[in-house]
């Protein structure tokens, strides 16, 4: 057999996918991901259930794999490789949603959220993420030292932000937080997963009841809207109504805390930072930041929709694909010195949001929040600082949905 | 340099309108791409490029 065969044949897959970082450099992909792309953009890997999906982790491989009509995100096909046993256990009770969706369905539920999200909108927001922040940072100030970042700064901006687009009182955060953070987690059963889900449907259906009759300026008026002309259910508004408050929470909130723990180890980079005056160079840093740190680790999934070559790989129909997005983010064939962070480098390609239809639908509103913040937190805080040793920070397990820190220990 | 985008194909990221603001907007009822200068002048033409190269849906296409 060539080198390239034994990457490609599945009995032959030893590296198991969702290892672990280097503590040593706990931002960095974990380094037998990284070393696999040294040898190929596409190789068989091992995951949780002991399958042999494809993982794609070069750069290129990742972008024309995940716009391939070929592909698939069905989660009904036997071989579909879900990231763990609480996924692929409920799998058979997803109804479809942009998630799982293909073609003309995935166009036709996509184009019924697109419209809070557009980059106008959020330009728009600009002012309400600034006024939060200061706001946030106000109390943080006001506060005992040290201070957790992730409880004054990092979960309540998104979590704001969110409650106001959608029009859920954010006076109930405690309860929606605490549901929603338990569907990225790998700590929870099945049974905790879907009595959390069932909690946090039955609140949004009463929400989205009560905006049919008193409608507002928000997106679950937009759903209830919808129920009332017939376009959409009540449980599919639910579910969709759901899939915004979960996604809005974690995913910024960990950029924001993972953001400013990468940023205090580079004093170079932040004083960079600080001095940014221009827009478009604040919007690249974040870029920079967005592909350096890319909080979906735990990969997209994918299954082969009919047999086809790929990169060298003789793809079956049926074979699982497993699309890690930091690897893709740190291939130095699309980004030079991947380990430098360099918030000047045209970093845009990157696919912290993931790539193809499928791509974030929320990803401009998370790109203000991240302008905002870094452009003013360390501004407004210039000696701010970890309250702890880097070392004794509680990374997220690798198995874990997000990547992300649970706390952050600062002070000033 | 010509502007041709795929309304079909459009899934509202709004990468184009991040990367080339005078050049591409959203519809606001679908935040599906509008193009607000076909032919944009030289001086914009990296920036419709760098448009195209992020747009996720691959529903830009330019004419050089």
């Amino acid at each position: 057999m060539t080198e390239a065969d034994t990457r490609h044949a599945p009995d032959e897959a030893t590296y198991y996918y969702q290892d672990d970082r280097d503590a040593k450099c706990p931002f960095a992909p974990p380094p037998g991901l990284r070393a696999l792309n040294e040898n190929g953009p596409i190789s068989r890997g091992r995951i949780w259930d002991g399958s042999t999906p494809w993982l794609v982790t070069g750069h290129a491989a990742q972008r024309a794999i995940l716009s391939d009509p070929r592909v698939s995100s069905d989660d009904k096909q036997a071989g579909f490789p879900f990231p763990n046993r609480v996924m692929a256990e409920s799998a058979h009770l997803h109804p479809l949603t942009i998630f799982n969706a293909d073609g003309a369905d995935h166009t036709r539920i996509r184009r019924m959220m697109t419209r809070p999200f557009t980059r106008p909108r959020m330009e728009a927001l600009r002012p309400d993420i600034q006024r939060f922040t200061d706001e946030l940072i106000d109390r943080m100030l006001a506060g005992p030292k040290p201070a957790d970042l992730v409880t004054a700064l990092s979960l309540p901006l998104p979590s704001l932000m969110i409650c106001a687009l959608l029009g859920v009182p954010y006076e109930d955060h405690e309860f929606f937080q605490e549901h929603a953070s338990f569907a990225t987690r790998s700590d929870k059963t099945t049974e905790e997963q879907t009595a959390a889900n069932q909690a946090l449907g039955g609140y949004l259906a009463g929400l989205l009841q009560k905006k049919m009759e008193e409608p507002a300026e928000d997106v679950l008026s937009d759903f209830a809207a919808r129920i009332k002309d017939g376009d959409l259910t009540l449980p599919e508004a639910t579910l969709l109504s759901m899939i915004l408050l979960i996604a809005g929470h974690e995913t910024s909130a960990n950029m924001i805390t993972l953001g400013t723990a990468l940023l205090l180890e580079n004093p170079e980079q932040i004083a960079r930072l600080r001095e940014v005056e221009d827009t478009r160079d604040a919007a690249n840093a974040v870029e920079e930041i967005l592909r350096y740190v890319t909080v979906a680790t735990f990969g997209q999934r994918r299954i082969a929709a009919e047999d086809f070559e790929f990169e060298g790989a003789q793809i079956k129909a049926g074979d699982g694909i497993v699309v890690p997005l930091p690897a893709g983010n740190w291939d130095p064939e699309a980004f030079p010195e991947p380990e430098k962070l360099d918030l000047t480098r045209k970093a845009n390609h990157h696919h912290a949001f993931g790539w193809g239809i499928h791509q974030c639908l929320g990803q401009q509103l998370a790109r203000i929040e991240l302008q905002v913040v870094y452009g003013t937190l360390y501004r407004r805080v210039p000696t701010l600082r970890l309250a702890v040793d880097r070392d004794d920070l509680s990374f997220r397990p690798a198995d874990a949905l997000a990547f992300g820190i649970g706390e952050l220990p600062v002070t000033w | 340099m010509k502007v041709v985008v795929d309304e079909d194909k459009c899934v509202a990221a709004g990468q184009c309108v991040a990367a080339a603001m005078d050049v591409f907007d959203q519809r606001d009822e679908d935040g599906i791409v509008v193009v607000l200068d076909e032919n944009p002048p030289a001086e914009l033409a990296d920036d419709v490029r760098n448009a195209a190269a992020v747009c996720p849906a691959l529903a830009i296409r330019i004419e050089e």
